[in-house]
């Protein structure tokens, strides 16, 4: 009996084979001749494709290599796709450097776009791949356009074939939505003039890569260019649309005309760094917004996955600041007066003590930049001495793009006021002050505002004072809030009173109410906190608003953080 | 009889207290806990996660890092047994466990002190005094001084009269501490041996009384391990040989002694129980002996009145565990063995795995355990053996010689024991010895004993502190150790053949280290997940192939050396073709399989061989700017062949073009080497220094070291005070250094 149910059940194990209906049956012969003749045929034809394919990945050539490398740049695919070196895992000044120097994820696939485009179309001129590198790659862990100048191939000057690979790459990027990232490798001298009539004035031409730029902003896709070298004319607009730019130090230069062109319109001798350099774009113009020390570090830099919102990366496993957080008392102490590095403050309330700097070398009165506090991502906008017009431009620019990127805002006070003086006053402060208090009021992203020093006059308005809504205001036991110091207002009353004497008690007064106790009790803030307590007291705040951002799903990012008009409202999806 | 016995055993404690930490405690409890004994651990704040705590049932905090506020306080722990209800204290070893005082205090709370009474710690505990009883005793001794004059003058006529080389030893002095040897036979040089031994002595143990001793030139160093109870009974539990020492401190263990005849081991034995007696002794010690090689003579040289360390080498070899006849004789009972009874079954080693750096001088090491793999212990105990009925006659010569033929005809299965203290993860601190755990191993003789050490040592694995484990492994497999050859000058006289030189990397270890890095850094797939952009890892188009170029340096690498590159190519699924480039040449392996089969252990086939290594990445700490030196880098640990090997991925250089900018004004900027203690800063805020002045003292691990100015200036920072924990990388003290140009 038993040997039959075994031998039964054999029987249906063999009745169970592995077929379904729907399995598509091979009969084909591969020994036949016609199978033969037809593999040899397509073998001979993918065999040759190839061929043109990786003659036609080879760019401009070996010798315009070499020239690169003899220069110690890399070449565009070196940049992105190939041949990453170490891993970078060391917190070096606050802010981490990403695991991989070079741009994409290591081991990830990368889907090429067009790599064969141009092929024998330009009579005399070999343009392979249109000068352009465009696809799609993978980058901390998201997929996103990539697109890349190729300068081997004549300069990385565009033809008519290279504005329309570089459209349809846009016009990819824009069909997946906000969770496309552009990076825009930059090395170009915009229009290949003999070409300009079929480059320039069309619908479909090179004006139209800024429109889509300008409407992709809008849309809420992250771009981020990265220059690293001569970015002239056309090639120059490129990073100033797009959000954010890197520019490689001593090597990337971005202005509109270069020193030849200067010199026969105005007759002005310049060198290439004086005219568009890093530094001086970095430091003085602010036309870009990280400097890097080398085109590895710049890979660093133009990686999405901190401070670029939109993604799924807001959210990261929470930890302690790297240095103690009760060193604060130590480094701010009591008096208002005496200055501390703001460094010092936010090394001790982040997580891991890191903190990616926005604009770092540009208008350095003013921090800015990216962070985590208990997992939760936030922009952080901290004072370092007096603003000066650039540090409001800075503050401004940076307030926009958390705005856009939907990362919460983190104002740490401790500000004394907008410049003052003939310099300042025909430098526009007035207006520049007045775009970061606008920038402020208009910040689509919650805001929480931490008194850590002095918070005086127009700069605790530009600082997200209690005016401007931040959902909370917090001060520090230390922290003091009046109108100007009490010492500076006594003077001022003394020099314009008609009796002196009248304001001799003015000073104390002042200074009394000029304490966060005076504050506190009066509800001008949500309560004093101990310098120690921030961190958590932050965390809290962050986690409470945001109900856990965890869930980045479709939708909830149409809603905007402050009350706005729905017409106000930014439309942040187009699928 | 059998049943009279029964009748008339005290009970055991219902609860008792272990005033130690680290693996000693674990020890203890583990013991208590079969003889159903409930426990108590004390601990300081360092230690609140550590694995006593949680071994034992109930645990209390006793104060700061440091021992003396910690567990050296007696105060605190008698309170802690008044709170939890402990009838008696183990001591363990080190801190209280030789405070007759202590002990004392302990009797007059009627708590129970587990080890021998004051007066036996208070005799035994002075060497001068103890030599004396044993000279009464008829226990020989060295020839010595060991009277309290202590004028320097007087000492040196002393030694003169021994006759140089001479050893000066703090009276209160242990492990290896407030001991100097004096070779030079003139004043000056005694003086100086003197002063310093001294100086150690009290900062050490509060006192700086010391004797002077012959010093002798091949000694060996042979103790046994006695037992006595409250009834006058003792017994010998056999000898052991620790000879094998550095810097005066032992790191591995042997019992029984080798090479010793029948009648040596009796009458050691004979000699130790009556050292034991003369002091009416009760409980577990040591009776250490130094042993002539030359003569084969030995002489009394101290008796350890507790636990020793190395006792686990003595219950592999009678198959008895220790800490439970110390709770039969503290509880009142009689020995459980007559002498006769004791047995001795084949050879044990015992190595200690200290967190030190050999080929620095064993200079100690702290950090965090972050990587700590063992190999599988096959017994928590010793392993017992069959009873030997007790002889008849009264404990004679006989009795000292154990009947090893009764044994000869058991079946022993080579054993290994891990006694740990510390698990992946604990931190080895600087407060308190730096020993991380005792790897115990048993085998039927010291040949078997020895191979079941040198391949426990292979599989121990340390990523975090520097460790012992290989220079253990390279005296284990030494031929002059195999040889016997044992004496406490062993290292110094192989020295050569324990620290062969370092050779370069293989580039099979290059390979796999490469093979270590793309593999943890392939992208993560889960099923919830899964995407083509995670699966198809590498995947290009069109001809195009992806390679990665891994950079590896060798740890001890100089700073311009051209780093080695690895070319990893993926060659199908789970497959690589791996091109090692270094300066020899390059050498190609062709389709490797290689895959992570744990986060740690890479499997990968090298030239048609299958081998499983273990690969551990150690961060860099973080906030420490990147540097040429390889702790700044992220370092690759390789275990494979018994070695570790280190390679660091070099950083790249715009991560050191920033650390520049970051250390540019770092001239004059003192920082901790490694994790310690401030002992003194040397220099006020605006104080002028010179160049090469010390400035700071540190202590790490009892070791000092002295942190001196780079630069002639001025003091612009102190950022440390005197007692204070820095760890490593911290700023101590910023120099301004003077304006060269403007002299």
């Amino acid at each position: 009996g038993r040997a039959l149910v075994s031998s039964l059940a054999k029987r249906k194990c063999q009745c169970r084979r592995p077929y379904h209906a729907s399995v598509l049956p091979s009969l084909v012969s591969t020994a036949s001749p016609e199978f033969a003749a037809k593999a040899a045929a397509m073998d001979a034809l993918v065999a040759d494709i190839e061929a043109k394919t990786a003659q036609a990945r080879l760019g401009g050539g070996a010798k315009a290599a070499e020239r690169f490398r003899s220069k110690g740049k890399k070449l565009p695919r070196e940049r992105f796709v190939l041949r990453t070196l170490n891993d970078i895992r060391v917190t070096q000044n606050g802010w981490t450097a990403p695991r991989l120097n070079l741009l994409l994820d290591p081991h990830t696939p990368f889907l090429e776009l067009s790599p064969l485009a141009a092929h024998d179309v330009y009579p005399g001129a070999a343009i392979p791949g249109a000068g352009l590198i465009t696809g799609v790659g993978r980058i901390s862990g998201r997929e996103c356009m990539v697109i890349v100048n190729d300068p081997t191939v004549k300069g990385g000057a565009y033809y008519p074939l290279t504005v329309k690979k570089q459209l349809r790459a846009q016009e990819v990027a824009r069909s997946i939505g906000c969770r496309a990232c552009i990076l825009w490798n930059l090395v170009s001298p915009g229009a290949a003039l003999p070409y300009q009539a079929n480059v320039f004035p069309d619908k479909e031409h090179f004006g139209r890569i800024f429109y889509n730029m300008a409407q992709m902003s809008a849309l809420g896709i992250p771009q981020i260019a990265s220059i690293h070298g001569i970015s002239v004319a056309g090639g120059a607009y490129v990073p100033a649309m797009a959000d954010e730019n890197i520019i490689v130090r001593n090597q990337g230069r971005i202005f509109l005309a270069g020193p030849p062109l200067v010199k026969a319109a105005t007759g002005e001798e310049v060198d290439e760094e004086t005219l568009g350099g890093g530094m001086m774009h970095s430091s003085e113009s602010g036309v870009t917004d990280h400097l890097a020390n080398d085109d590895e570090h710049a890979g660093g830099h133009r990686r999405p996955g901190e401070g670029r919102g939109g993604g799924g990366t807001a959210v990261r496993p929470a930890r302690g600041a790297a240095v103690p957080p009760s060193e604060l008392h130590g480094i701010v102490g009591t008096d208002v007066r005496q200055a501390f590095d703001m460094r010092d403050v936010i090394a001790r309330v982040v997580d891991g003590s890191r903190f990616r700097e926005f604009k770092k070398e540009y208008g350095p009165t003013m921090l800015t930049g990216f962070a985590h506090i208990h997992g939760y991502e936030v922009g952080i906008v901290a004072n370092n001495g007096i603003l000066f017009s650039p540090s409001a431009l800075k503050a401004t620019h940076f307030i926009e793009l958390c705005s856009q990127r939907k990362i919460p805002l983190l104002f740490l006070v401790n500000v004394t006021g907008y410049m003052v003086g003939s310099k300042a006053e025909r430098g526009g402060i007035a207006k520049d002050g007045a775009k970061m208090v606008r920038a402020v009021a208009c910040a689509d992203v919650p805001k929480l505002t931490v008194i850590v020093g002095g918070s005086f006059g127009a700069g605790n308005y530009g600082m997200a004072g209690r005016a401007y809504s931040p959902r909370f205001l917090w001060m520090w036991p230390n922290a003091k809030i009046s109108v100007m110091g009490s010492a500076q207002l006594s003077q001022v009353m003394t020099a314009v009173s008609t009796d002196p004497a009248q304001h001799a008690s003015l000073q104390s007064e002042i200074e009394e109410q000029s304490t966060a106790l005076y504050s506190t009790a009066r509800l001008w803030d949500d309560g004093i906190i101990r310098p120690t307590d921030t961190r958590d007291v932050v965390g809290l705040a962050l986690g409470w608003q945001r109900g856990g951002r965890r869930g980045r799903a479709k939708g909830l990012d149409d809603v905007g953080w402050d009350v706005s008009p729905p017409g106000l409202r930014r439309v942040q999806d187009n699928e | 009889e059998l049943t009279d016995t029964e009748s008339t055993r005290l009970p055991h404690f219902d609860k008792i207290l272990i005033a130690n930490r680290g693996e000693i405690a674990c020890r203890v409890i583990r013991t208590a806990r079969k003889l159903g004994i409930k426990t108590v651990a004390v601990y300081s704040d360092v230690d609140k996660d550590s694995l006593h705590v949680k071994l034992a049932d109930e645990a209390y905090c006793i104060g700061p890092a440091p021992s003396a506020e910690s567990y050296l306080r007696a105060d605190k722990i008698i309170d802690v047994c008044r709170r939890s209800g402990a009838q008696a204290v183990h001591p363990g070893y080190g801190f209280l466990s030789e405070n007759a005082q202590f002990s004392e205090t302990l009797a007059k709370e009627g708590i129970v002190f587990i080890g021998p009474p004051a007066p036996a710690i208070v005799s035994m505990g002075s060497k001068s005094e103890s030599k004396n009883i044993m000279a009464a005793a008829g226990v020989p001794c060295v020839p010595g001084y060991h009277g309290d004059e202590q004028v320097p003058q007087f000492l040196f006529e002393e030694a003169t009269r021994i006759g140089f080389p001479v050893l000066i030893k703090a009276i209160h002095g242990g492990g290896g501490k407030g001991m100097r040897t004096v070779t030079t036979p003139t004043f000056a040089a005694f003086q100086e041996a003197l002063s310093s031994a001294q100086r150690e002595s009290l900062k050490a143990f509060g006192n700086d009384t010391v004797l002077v001793e012959k010093y002798i030139e091949r000694p060996r160093h042979v103790e046994v391990q006695v037992f006595a109870d409250t009834f006058g009974g003792v017994v010998s539990l056999w000898e052991r040989d620790c000879s094998v020492q550095r810097r005066n401190q032992k790191i591995i263990e042997e019992a029984p002694a080798p090479g010793l005849s029948a009648e040596l081991r009796a009458d050691l034995s004979s000699k130790a129980i009556a050292a034991a007696k003369a002091v009416n002794y009760v409980g577990a010690g040591t009776v250490e002996f130094i042993f002539d090689n030359d003569t084969e003579k030995f002489y009394f040289m101290e008796m350890n009145t507790r636990l020793q360390v190395e006792h686990p080498v003595t219950e592999m070899v009678t198959g008895l565990d220790l800490v439970e006849w110390q709770l039969e004789v503290a509880a009142g009972n009689p020995l459980p063995l007559a002498q006769s009874s004791i047995p001795l079954v084949g050879h044990a080693f015992e190595a200690r795995i200290y967190a030190e750096n050999p080929r620095n001088n064993f200079l100690p090491d702290s950090g965090p355990l972050l990587h700590l793999s063992t190999p599988m212990p096959t017994h928590i105990f010793a392993s017992s053996f069959p009873a030997i009925p007790p002889s008849s006659g009264a404990s004679s010569l006989a009795d000292l010689t154990p009947s090893l033929s009764s044994h000869n005809s058991m079946v022993i299965l080579p054993s290994v024991r891990l006694e740990e203290g510390f698990k992946q993860g604990s931190q080895i601190g600087v407060y308190y010895d730096p020993m991380i755990a005792k790897l115990v191993v048993h085998g039927r003789d010291r040949t078997e004993a020895l191979r079941m050490l040198r391949k426990a040592l292979d599989e121990y694995h340390v990523v975090g502190v520097s460790t012992n484990v290989e220079f253990l492994r390279a005296l284990a497999g030494n031929q002059a150790f195999i040889n016997e050859e044992v004496e406490t000058g062993f290292i110094p006289k192989h020295f050569d053949e324990l620290f062969p030189p370092i050779l370069a990397p293989s580039p099979e270890l290059l390979a796999q280290a490469a093979l270590f890095v793309v593999l943890r850094d392939h992208p993560i797939s889960s099923p919830t997940l899964q995407s083509p952009w995670t699966s198809l890892t590498s995947r290009r188009f069109g001809g195009d192939v992806y390679e990665r170029t891994i950079a590896l340096q060798e740890e001890n690498a100089a700073s311009d050396s051209i780093p080695v590159t690895v070319h990893v190519k993926p060659a199908g699924p789970a497959h690589f073709d791996v091109t090692v480039r270094t300066a020899g040449g390059d050498t190609h392996f062709t389709s490797v399989a290689a895959q992570l089969i744990s986060p740690t252990t890479l499997s990968s086939t090298l030239n048609d061989a299958y081998t499983r290594v273990t690969v551990v990445s150690q961060p860099p700490a973080p906030g420490v700017p990147a540097t040429s030196a390889p702790n700044t880098m992220e370092r690759i640990h390789i275990f494979a062949d018994g070695a570790k090997t280190t390679l660091a991925l070099p950083s790249p250089k715009w991560l050191l073009s920033l650390s520049e900018e970051i250390l540019g004004a770092g001239k004059g900027a003192l920082r901790a080497p490694m994790p310690s203690l401030v002992v003194e800063v040397r220099v006020k805020l605006g104080e002028r220094v010179e160049k090469g002045q010390a400035v700071v003292v540190l202590e790490s691990m009892k070791t000092e070291t002295v942190l001196r100015a780079d630069v002639a200036g001025v003091v612009k920072a102190v950022g440390c005070k005197n007692g204070e924990m820095v760890e490593e990388g911290r700023q101590l003290v910023e120099i301004e250094e003077d304006d060269v140009s403007a002299e």
